[in-house]
């Protein structure tokens, strides 16, 4: 199938990745720990007007951002007196491809046509695939979207299958594979082969292209409210929708906004195993990738990741998989809004989190997701129950990844798991230095770190004097 | 067996790597089976199930596989109705109404 084998294409990754992004990753390198995370944002992104402009010309933002008066008054009668935030929802689903991947592949797509690459390829299971596909035949470029789509019987998530069919129809070569983290290696060997761009959802580009949809909400927010929202719910997964939303919210100016990122429980599931492969019933959204890109978000398929979800995070969220599944249901009984699950999974933590909030507060669920045959409650939940897996109305306490999808029977029952956000903050620190080989941190590093964990320098003082274990001794004898 | 025409829209499938190739830090159930991938396409020339063939993609790439399906099918649908998602709203509604 391919010219180069496994070991000889991943030895040559870093010049593959180089060749599909043209950019130079190690003049942002200021130590072996630490880059310039801002030049990488300013030298090679665009400012947020220049970005407005492109995805203008190519028919992406400026979504409606709905209030959802149902459920707000809904919330308002279960809340303690005086408390009940009105909820608003930035209706992604309608930019051209129907998310706001949409966003992040204009600027790619853009990126890659400027550079003189005649096609782009993507590595996606989920909405970015059909918005780079979208934008690729917009934008007049050939595309190729990977995803991870198969177990060993054949059989894949009608979420997945409805995604290819979406880049099929969009002008775009679908390449299906098993499950398996070779999908790097399999996107390295097309990129090798192709010599087209990489429209990573981890580069600079893809980033920068969110911030607009934090920017339009900061903005829409003071508009029609003339305030700053209390909380903006953000489904996390890789990071980029909580970076691109929180930095957009500061390029506008919001000071108090709290950013919360929201992910399904998937707690059990292992991500590289066939047999759990169809036992899950969100294919993004979930635990499985917003605990790994938090605590270590440089294991991505680029030197350095734009996306640096624990920068931003102000509160980190579960819900469990029954919650979503009964909040999409919900928003379109009582708004008439029939939307995909994945974007629910913030709307199911905004309804416990309005509950919290003061009536003048405003929560704003930041995106919603196209839906459809496949991707739908219904395809997946038949799908679950085709893979053995109980579905039922209850408790969602009861809700078990892969074995159990509890459907609660009323809004009250829908509980937010709070994640310990100090926990993730010393996950990603010890993967940091234990990763690299560092015996001191100097001045640099330390400012670095507490910016990557959103923390004073006080806080990494206090981590390395408690945790000095972690760092390399300056003579080791065994080594 | 009937002969596929080219041109045929078809799917072929290929394995890329086999389980001795697979990382060793893959669960087991993984590791034991092969990596497999799978690409739709235009036939290039007449052939049968299950023989190699090239395909031309929606890329405009020529890709060589195992010829699988002629016309593969997007057979994903809504399904039957999930009883347990009809009744939702009903009890919300309640509320709001203040009919608890």
């Amino acid at each position: 199938m391919f010219d180069q084998t496994y070991q000889q294409t991943m030895q040559r990754r870093n010049e593959i990745i180089e060749n599909s992004l043209k950019v130079n990753y190690e003049q942002f390198q200021t130590s072996p720990i630490a880059f310039d995370y801002e030049k990488m944002m300013t030298v090679l992104g665009y400012s947020i007007e220049e970005v407005m402009d492109i995805q203008k010309e190519f028919h992406v933002g400026n979504t409606p951002l709905w209030e959802l008066n149902q459920l707000t008054e809904l919330v308002r009668k279960i809340a303690p007196k005086g408390k009940g935030a009105k909820i608003v929802m930035k209706d992604e689903a309608a930019n051209p491809s129907g998310s706001f991947k949409d966003r992040r592949a204009s600027l790619a797509v853009y990126e890659a046509k400027k550079r003189g690459f005649t096609g782009v390829v993507a590595a996606t299971s989920g909405n970015y695939g059909a918005a780079v596909a979208s934008q690729a035949a917009k934008q007049g470029l050939k595309c190729i979207v990977l995803q991870e789509t198969f177990d060993s019987n054949g059989v894949g998530q009608p979420e997945i299958i409805e995604k290819a069919r979406k880049c099929e129809s969009l002008g775009a070569e679908v390449v299906q594979l098993s499950v398996g983290p070779e999908l790097f290696y399999t996107a390295l060997a097309t990129l090798d082969e192709t010599k087209y761009f990489n429209a990573s959802l981890y580069s600079p580009y893809a980033i920068a292209g969110v911030e607009t949809l934090g920017y339009e909400i900061g903005l829409e927010v003071q508009q029609q409210f003339g305030k700053e929202p209390a909380a903006v719910c953000v489904t996390h997964a890789g990071g980029g929708n909580i970076t691109g939303t929180a930095r957009g919210l500061r390029k506008f100016g919001n000071k108090q906004t709290k950013i919360i990122g929201v992910s399904v429980d998937l707690k059990g599931l292992h991500m590289a195993s066939d047999q759990d492969f169809n036992r899950k019933s969100f294919t993004t959204g979930h635990t499985g990738f917003s605990m790994p890109f938090t605590t270590n978000p440089d294991r991505s398929d680029v030197p350095y990741n734009a996306a640096r979800p624990l920068r931003y995070l102000d509160q980190f969220i579960t819900v469990t998989q029954g919650e979503v599944f009964y909040t999409t249901e919900l928003l379109a009984k009582l708004e008439g809004l029939e939307r995909g699950p994945a974007g629910n999974t913030s709307l199911a933590a905004a309804l416990v989190l309005a509950q919290q909030l003061d009536e003048d507060e405003i929560v704003v669920v930041q995106e919603s997701e196209y839906t459809g045959a496949g991707k739908h409650p219904v395809a997946q939940l038949n799908f679950a129950k085709e893979q053995g897996i109980s579905v039922y109305k209850g408790n969602p306490e009861e809700n078990k990844p892969g074995s159990t999808i509890v459907i609660p029977e009323h809004i009250q029952q829908i509980k937010i798991e709070e994640i310990d956000l100090d926990r993730i903050r010393e996950s990603y620190l010890r993967n940091k230095l234990e990763n690299e080989d560092v015996k001191k941190l100097n001045m640099g590093d330390k400012n670095f770190l507490a910016k990557e964990v959103n923390r004073g320098l006080d806080y990494i003082e206090s981590y390395i004097n408690q945790h000095s274990s972690h760092l390399k001794k300056e003579t080791n004898p065994s080594e | 067996m009937k002969k596929i025409k080219r041109g045929t829209w078809v799917e072929v499938e290929n394995t890329i790597l086999y389980p001795e190739d697979r990382s060793n830090q893959l669960p087991l159930e993984t590791k034991k089976i092969p990596y497999e991938m799978k690409v739709r396409g235009f036939l290039a020339n007449d052939a049968y199930l299950n023989e190699i063939v090239t395909i031309k993609t929606l890329s405009r790439r020529f890709i060589k596989g195992k010829l699988m399906q002629s016309q593969p099918e997007y057979n994903h649908t809504f399904g039957p109705p999930v009883i347990e998602l009809l009744h939702i709203g009903e009890e919300e509604e309640n509320i709001l109404n203040n009919r608890q």
